[in-house]
């Protein structure tokens, strides 16, 4: 009994920091409904940060002085990077800022890099609270107790400050509606740039005080990432109390599942996400999401046409080269080629369901890496031939789909995007901690295609045709009835619903269409490669897939593919430097600000100005 | 006249407050039937229940004798219920024809189909809807730069469709200007006529409403109090009573 209440204090107090973090988050995205993914790096930075200013400032005072000021520096740089970086993209596509954090991610890591080295650094003690203290002849270290004695005090003054000032309810009115704050004369700017900075301050006092407790390292953004986004649906988008009760519930439970079931700890924080978001779709206490309610944000969708004469020579001429490619290209520039292929039609696949049916998964890679473990799983078990392995990739993936979307179809918008983050993680964790099975992050190896596919040309053309044929097929269901229907839900849900169309069957299909997609590319991907990791069903790989389709273009039907094909390119270049993430990020970035719309959206809106002043000329 | 839509004793309760208490009437086989009310009566839950949106808590509705209580949306349009929004409601990536196309393929069952181009089915019937309303020479135009009123009258072509036996229009004439809604109502009043569709709409422009309908019916804080003829709505005392403010409205009718 007294190990069980000592395992309770030690989620409490691990319960803290992230529940700072968490609540940062959660304020972020009520307000500017920026889905914020570089927030872990502001809780990184706060770490780093912390660390740094508790080394130059003396005793205990300087230990509670630097905590203090580390939050009002990432404050500070949080307002900074949402002026230079988000406040040029209000006006974006919704979602499209999460691209933006995304490339800030990247800048942050090979920043703090620069400046504090690769090597993990561990936090110093808390001065006057290094020992333990007896509770129930348990021994609970001093600090713990004493940061969960602070939470309180924290929560309360989150409070006060939303529910009692006046910049909190400038904030809350925000939240409800946007539009109208800034019809009552608020400057949204500062507001947004305000509340930015206060969420990314929260995310680095909660770096700074978990120090103690842990340390600081480059992995850290990543790592604690996922366990906010769960906390912050868990407990309900843009609610603190829930975030709250969010915060402990996983806490605690993650402490008692290392203890009892070591196995299981990178499943169950998402098992507990989905069970929460099944029983309630928005949360312990959120409020339904309604669509439309902030208002469209930029321009309308075009109507779709197949390509005209022009569009389809091109294709075809752009076809012909990579069929004559094996002819004059080197083995390298064949690998990158299918390399480049795989990623377009996992990309395309994901278009598929977020730019035609509007749904956002964030889990897609899930499909990709479960197309590719199947085809090995059977391989590496039980020998089977690499043609009948190969089609397990497209239907396996599909199989997954299937029950993944029966669970996740229901839910919308943000909530969709979780849930089926949460299931991803949960295939991932799998395949990591079912040892027996997969070997773990040993991978499983040893999977290369037949004789006759031997050959990297020969595997250039199966690639080529199924690839491409793949992508080919997608667009074609998106031209036919079913995908106009997709699109019909995606436009107005109320409308096709009241034309007979079962809007959330179509979508059900088009999500495990999609997957078997992902499957597909999956199994080209393992056939190529000869193994398969669990890096490959990483929440990293599914943001991969996102970032090419918006920086493609959402709204234009060649999006993902070209967005694939220009991400491939400028990867394999940076890559080859040694800070290849700051340069690439700033690449993301800038793409993000220059073409809001994506670069094949932004060329057609460019093409189209050029073309509507020829016709005003030729009047 | 046979009668397609029967509507008995319909209530709808929000934690106790009654938005709708005991509504029954009829539709009959090519009425024109108003439902009218000041603000708040009652007309939009009554329209919501009637085509699925809301689940009614007492009352059933019957479509020609079927019962079509409690059922989706989808269900109820299946079984020949068009409906027209309030707010326009059409999907706007799409062109005007491609809106009604929609509709054709969810008419025909093709909605599964991944074979053939979407857009080059059922051209010409859709032509024909679009010609109804007069939109034909607006056809392939995106529907995301259309006028209000337009997107009125393309609502009107994709109801009309799946050729429903009952349409349901919540407000057709909200927020167009005045010489709009008698156009609209004129054609609406000529569909009722020529194809034999029965209409039943909400309404707040008095001039629409007494101008055109067969039939209108009076709903007061969620009771119907007046269910008749033009002149027999205009000389009942309760609806009078009312209406004080607009009442004048009426006089004017009567002397016109």
């Amino acid at each position: 009994m007294a190990f069980f209440f000592a395992q309770f204090l030690t989620g409490l107090a691990n319960a803290s920091s992230l529940f700072l973090v968490a609540s940062g988050l959660s304020l972020i995205f009520g307000v500017t409904r920026i889905v914020n993914f570089a927030h872990g790096s502001f809780y990184m930075l706060g770490a780093f940060i912390g660390i740094t200013l508790m080394q130059i400032l003396p005793g205990a005072i300087g230990f509670w002085g630097a905590i203090l000021l580390t939050g009002l520096a990432v404050g500070l740089i949080g307002a900074v990077v949402e002026m230079l970086v988000l406040r040029p993209i209000y006006r974006a596509p919704e979602l499209f800022q999460l691209v933006a954090t995304f490339g800030v991610i990247l800048v942050i890591q090979d920043l703090a890099l620069m400046t504090w080295g690769a090597e993990d650094r561990l936090g110093p003690r808390a001065p006057g609270l290094r020992g333990v203290w007896r509770i129930f002849g348990e021994p609970v270290p001093k600090y713990d107790i004493v940061i969960i004695a602070i939470t309180p005090f924290i929560l309360f003054a989150l409070w006060y400050l939303i529910a009692r000032t006046r910049a909190g309810i400038l904030v809350r009115a925000a939240t409800q509606d946007r539009e109208m704050v800034g019809a009552l004369g608020v400057n949204q700017a500062w507001l947004f740039t305000g509340v930015f900075a206060l969420g990314s301050a929260l995310a680095g006092w909660g770096g700074a005080l978990q120090l103690p407790k842990g340390g600081a390292d480059l992995l850290m953004d990543f790592n604690i990432i996922g366990a906010v986004f769960v906390v912050v649906v868990i407990g309900g988008m843009g609610s603190l109390p829930g975030a709250f009760i969010a915060t402990v519930l996983i806490s605690v439970l993650n402490v008692f599942g290392v203890t009892y079931l070591p196995q299981s700890t990178l499943v169950l924080m998402f098992v507990v996400m989905a069970v929460v978001l099944i029983i309630r779709p928005y949360g312990l206490l959120g409020r339904e999401e309604v669509a439309g309610e902030h208002g469209q944000v930029g321009a309308p969708d075009m109507p779709i046409r197949p390509y005209g004469p022009v569009g389809q020579a091109l294709v075809a001429a752009l076809l012909l080269v990579l069929a004559l490619l094996p002819v004059f290209a080197d083995q390298f520039m064949l690998i990158l080629m299918i390399d480049m292929i795989v990623f377009a039609l996992f990309a395309a696949s994901l278009h598929f369901i977020l730019g035609t049916g509007g749904l956002v998964s964030f889990g897609h890679a899930a499909f990709f890496g479960g197309g590719a473990y199947a085809a090995a799983l059977l391989v590496f078990h039980t020998d089977t031939p690499m043609e009948l392995a190969f089609l397990f990739a497209p239907l396996a993936a599909g199989l997954l789909a299937l029950a993944i979307g029966w669970f996740c179809i229901r839910l919308t918008g943000v909530y969709f995007a979780m849930l089926t983050l949460a299931f991803s993680q949960l295939v991932w964790s799998l395949a990591y901690q079912w040892r027996a099975v997969t070997r773990g992050d040993d991978g499983l190896v040893n999977i290369w295609p037949s004789d006759w596919l031997g050959e990297t040309a020969s595997y250039y053309y199966f690639t080529l045709i199924l690839g491409v044929g793949g992508i080919l097929f997608l667009r074609h269901v998106i031209h036919a009835p079913f995908g106009y229907a997709l699109r019909a839900g995606r436009d107005s849900p109320r409308q096709a619903e009241a034309m007979g169309i079962n809007v959330k069957r179509i979508q059900f299909a088009a999500f495990a269409l999609a997957g078997a997609m992902a499957g597909l590319a999956g199994g080209i991907f393992v056939f190529s490669k000869g193994s398969v990791f669990p890096t490959e069903l990483e929440i990293a790989a599914s943001f991969d897939a996102l970032i090419v389709v918006f920086l493609g273009g959402v709204k234009t039907l060649a999006g993902g593919v070209v967005g694939a094909g220009f991400m491939t390119v400028v990867e394999d270049w940076l890559t080859r430097l040694e800070y290849w993430r700051l340069l690439l990020g700033l690449v993301i970035i800038a793409v993000v600000i220059i073409a809001p719309e994506g670069i094949v959206g932004s060329i057609r809106t460019f093409w189209n100005r050029i073309r509507g002043s020829e016709e005003e000329a030729a009047k | 006249m046979t009668e397609i839509l029967r509507v008995e004793n319909l209530k709808k309760s929000y934690d106790g407050f009654l938005a709708v208490n005991g509504v029954s009437f009829t539709v009959e086989q090519g009425e024109l039937k108003a439902l009218i009310g000041p603000n708040g009566a009652g007309k939009s839950t009554c329209f919501n229940m009637l085509m699925g949106q809301l689940k009614p808590t007492a009352g059933e509705v019957f479509l020609d004798g079927q019962k079509i209580t409690r059922q989706k949306p989808r269900e109820i349009w299946r079984k020949g219920v068009g409906r027209t929004f309030q707010i326009t409601s059409t999907y706007q990536s799409m062109t005007v024809i491609e809106n009604v196309q929609m509709a054709l393929l969810s008419h025909h069952h093709r909605l599964f189909a991944i074979a053939p181009r979407a857009w080059k089915l059922y051209r010409d019937e859709a032509l024909e809807f679009l010609r109804i309303v007069s939109m034909e020479d607006q056809a392939d135009r995106s529907c995301s730069i259309l006028a209000y009123g337009d997107l009125k009258r393309l609502e009107l072509a994709i109801a009309l469709a799946h050729r429903p036996r009952l349409l349901l229009m919540d407000e057709p004439t909200a927020g167009m200007a005045p010489t709009a809604r008698v156009a609209l109502m004129q054609l609406v009043a000529d569909i009722v006529r020529t194809q034999g569709v029965s209409v039943l709409f909400t309404e707040h422009d008095m001039d629409v409403v007494f101008a055109h309908a067969h039939h209108i019916m009076v709903l007061n804080r969620g009771e119907l109090i007046a269910d008749g003829d033009a002149t027999e709505v205009r000389n009942n005392p309760q609806v009078q009573e009312v209406y004080l403010g607009g009442g004048t409205l009426f006089k004017e009718a009567q002397d016109a």
